[in-house]
C-alpha cells in the first residue's frame, strides 16, 4: 500500500510541523493583503466597471477558495477513506466550515458586484448556481457531521459523501451551462473570461495567495484543535475506565 | 495614488469588504477558540492521568 | 435469480407500505395542484406556462417521500445485517432497494405527473413527454436518493437530513429534465435535454449502489 507523507499522517510530526507552519501562513497571509490591497487601492478605476473593480479583489479569491478548499476536502476525504488515516479525516473536517465560508463570501461579494454591474443581485448563471450547490454541500457535509454521533462513522460516511459530491460537481456546472444555452440568459461573461490589465491583476493574484496562505493557516489551526479534541477524548475514556 | 472614493458604488464595495472582514475574523476568532480551548483540556485530562497513576 | 426476484418483491411491499402506493402520490400530487393556484395566482395563462415545471419538482420533492425509511427499517430490524450475509452482493442489494422504492412509489407518481400539468392548464400534447421523462427521472431520483439515505443510517433527525443530502444530487436531473420539457412546449428540439436524463439515470443506477453499499457497511460496522 502506498504510503502518506510521514508528516501527514503521524500526528505527532503534524503538530511539530504545524507549530510553525500556521502562524508562518498566518503572517504570508496578512503580508500579502496588506500589499495586495494596497496596490489594489491605488489602481486607476476601470474603465468599464469603474471603481466596482475593487470588489473583485475580493471576491475572485473568494470563489478560487470555495473550489480550492472542497478539492482539499475531497482529498483528504479519499485518503481517510483508503488508508484510514484518523488526520485525514480531521483535516477533511476541519475544511468544511472554512470552505462554507469562503463559498458564503463569494456569492454575497459576487452580489454586491452584480447588482451595480448587472443590475440585479443574482442571475442562474453556471457559474453562479454551481457555487450555490457547493455551499449546500457543505451545508449537507457538517449536518451528516453533526448528525451522526458515532466518530469512526461520521468519518467515513462524510467522506463517501465528499466523494459524491466531488463526481456531481462538475455535472451541475455542466448541466446549468447547457442549462443557459437553451434558455440564452444573461450572457454575462466574455467568452475566455473577462480580459484583465496587468495592473488589476498583480493585486488580484496577490490577493488570490493571501486568501490561500489563510486558508492554509487557518485550516492548520483547526486541525490542532481537531488533534487536542481527540486526545482529551480518549483521555476522558481512558480516565472513565480506571 | 489611494484612492478611497468610490462615488455612486461606495455603498456596494464598503459591504463587500465589510462582510469580507467580518468573515475572517469570525473565521480567526473561532479556530483559535476552539484549538485553544481542546489544547487545554487535553493537557487537564492528560495531567489528572498522570497525577493518577 | 429467484433470490434477487423475491428480495425485489418484498423490497416493493415495504416501499409500498411505507407512503408508497397510488393513492398518498396522487393526493401529494392532488395537494400541490390545489394549493399551487392558491399561491400563485389563479390566472390560467401564468398557471399553463408553469404547469410542467411544477409537476417536475413535485416529482422530486415528492420522491423524498418513504426515502429516509428506505434502509432505516432494515436497519433497526436486523434485516439490513442479514442481507448483507445473503449471497447477492450489497451492491446489487442496494439497487434492488431501490428499484423497489421506484416500482412503489415512482411509478404511481409518474403516473400522477401529466395528469397533474393537463390540470394545471398545460398543453395534453406535453403529456407523455412528461410521463416518459417522470419515470426516467424517478429512476434517477430514486437512486441519488438512496445515497442519501444511506449516509443518513444512524443520524438523529435522518429524514430532513437525508433530504439536505440529497437535494444538490437532484439538481442535474431536475435541469435536464425541466429543460426537455421547456424546450418541447416551445416547438424547440427536445431531445438533447431527454438523452442527458436519460444519461443521468443511467449514471445513478451505476454508481449509486457503489455509495449506498459501501455507506450501509460503514453503518453496520
Amino acid at each position: 500500500m502506498i504510503s502518506a507523507p510521514a508528516f501527514l499522517s503521524n500526528p505527532e510530526r503534524f503538530m511539530a510541523f504545524s507549530r510553525w507552519a500556521a502562524p508562518l501562513f498566518g503572517a504570508t497571509a496578512v503580508l500579502l493583503a496588506v500589499t495586495g490591497l494596497w496596490l489594489g487601492f491605488t489602481a486607476p478605476e476601470d474603465y468599464q466597471q469603474g471603481d466596482t473593480v475593487r470588489i473583485m479583489f475580493i471576491h475572485v479569491p473568494a470563489a478560487w477558495l470555495s473550489m480550492f478548499a472542497y478539492i482539499c476536502l475531497g482529498i483528504a476525504s479519499f485518503l481517510s477513506l483508503v488508508f484510514r488515516h484518523a488526520l485525514a479525516d480531521a483535516a477533511a473536517k476541519s475544511a468544511a466550515p472554512l470552505g462554507a465560508g469562503f463559498t458564503a463570501l463569494a456569492l454575497v461579494t459576487g452580489s454586491l458586484w452584480g447588482r451595480p454591474m448587472w443590475g440585479t443581485w443574482w442571475v442562474w448563471d453556471a457559474r453562479l448556481t454551481s457555487v450555490l450547490v457547493l455551499f449546500l454541500f457543505y451545508l449537507a457535509y457538517m449536518a451528516l457531521r453533526s448528525a451522526l454521533d458515532d466518530e469512526a462513522k461520521a468519518a467515513r460516511a462524510c467522506a463517501i459523501l465528499a466523494l459524491v459530491g466531488l463526481v456531481n460537481l462538475p455535472v451541475v456546472h455542466w448541466s446549468v451551462n447547457w442549462w443557459n444555452s437553451l434558455h440564452q440568459g444573461v450572457t454575462v461573461f466574455a467568452k475566455g473570461g473577462p480580459k484583465m490589465a496587468p495592473v488589476f491583476l498583480v493585486p488580484l493574484l496577490l490577493m488570490v495567495l493571501a486568501y490561500m496562505a489563510a486558508f492554509g493557516a487557518l485550516w492548520l489551526v483547526r486541525i490542532r484543535g481537531e488533534v487536542w479534541r481527540r486526545r482529551a477524548d480518549a483521555a476522558l475514556s481512558r480516565l472513565a475506565r480506571t | 495614488m489611494l484612492d478611497l472614493e468610490f462615488g455612486k458604488y461606495e455603498g456596494f464595495i464598503w459591504a463587500a469588504y465589510g462582510i469580507s472582514a467580518l468573515v475572517f475574523v469570525l473565521l480567526t476568532v473561532a479556530s483559535l477558540r476552539f484549538s485553544a480551548h481542546w489544547k487545554r483540556q487535553a493537557e487537564q485530562l492528560k495531567a489528572q492521568e498522570d497525577a493518577r497513576s | 435469480m429467484s433470490l434477487a426476484w423475491e428480495l425485489l418483491k418484498r423490497e416493493t411491499a415495504l416501499a409500498w407500505g411505507r407512503g408508497g402506493g397510488p393513492l398518498v402520490s396522487a393526493g401529494f400530487y392532488l395537494g400541490v395542484a390545489t394549493l399551487l393556484p392558491l399561491a400563485a395566482g389563479p390566472e390560467p395563462a401564468r398557471l399553463a406556462a408553469v404547469a410542467p415545471g411544477v409537476a417536475w419538482v413535485t416529482l422530486a420533492l415528492a420522491t423524498l417521500l418513504g426515502l429516509d425509511r428506505l434502509f432505516e427499517r432494515d436497519y433497526e430490524d436486523g434485516a439490513l445485517d442479514l442481507l448483507t450475509l445473503s449471497p447477492l452482493p450489497l451492491e446489487f442489494v442496494c439497487a434492488l432497494k431501490c428499484l423497489g422504492q421506484w416500482l412503489a412509489t415512482g411509478l404511481p407518481l409518474a403516473l400522477a405527473a401529466p395528469i397533474t400539468e393537463i390540470a394545471l392548464g398545460g398543453s395534453p400534447a406535453l403529456a407523455p413527454l412528461v410521463l416518459i421523462s417522470a419515470m426516467i427521472g424517478g429512476l434517477a431520483f430514486a437512486f441519488a436518493g438512496g445515497i442519501g439515505a444511506a449516509l443518513s443510517l444512524g443520524a438523529r433527525r435522518g429524514g430532513l437530513l437525508t433530504a439536505v443530502i440529497v437535494l444538490p444530487l437532484f439538481t442535474p436531473p431536475v435541469i435536464f429534465g425541466g429543460g426537455a420539457l421547456d424546450a418541447f412546449a416551445s416547438g424547440l428540439p427536445w431531445g438533447a435535454g431527454f438523452v442527458l436524463l436519460c444519461a443521468y439515470a443511467t449514471a445513478a443506477i451505476a454508481l449509486g449502489p457503489l455509495a449506498m453499499a459501501a455507506a450501509c457497511r460503514n453503518a453496520l460496522s
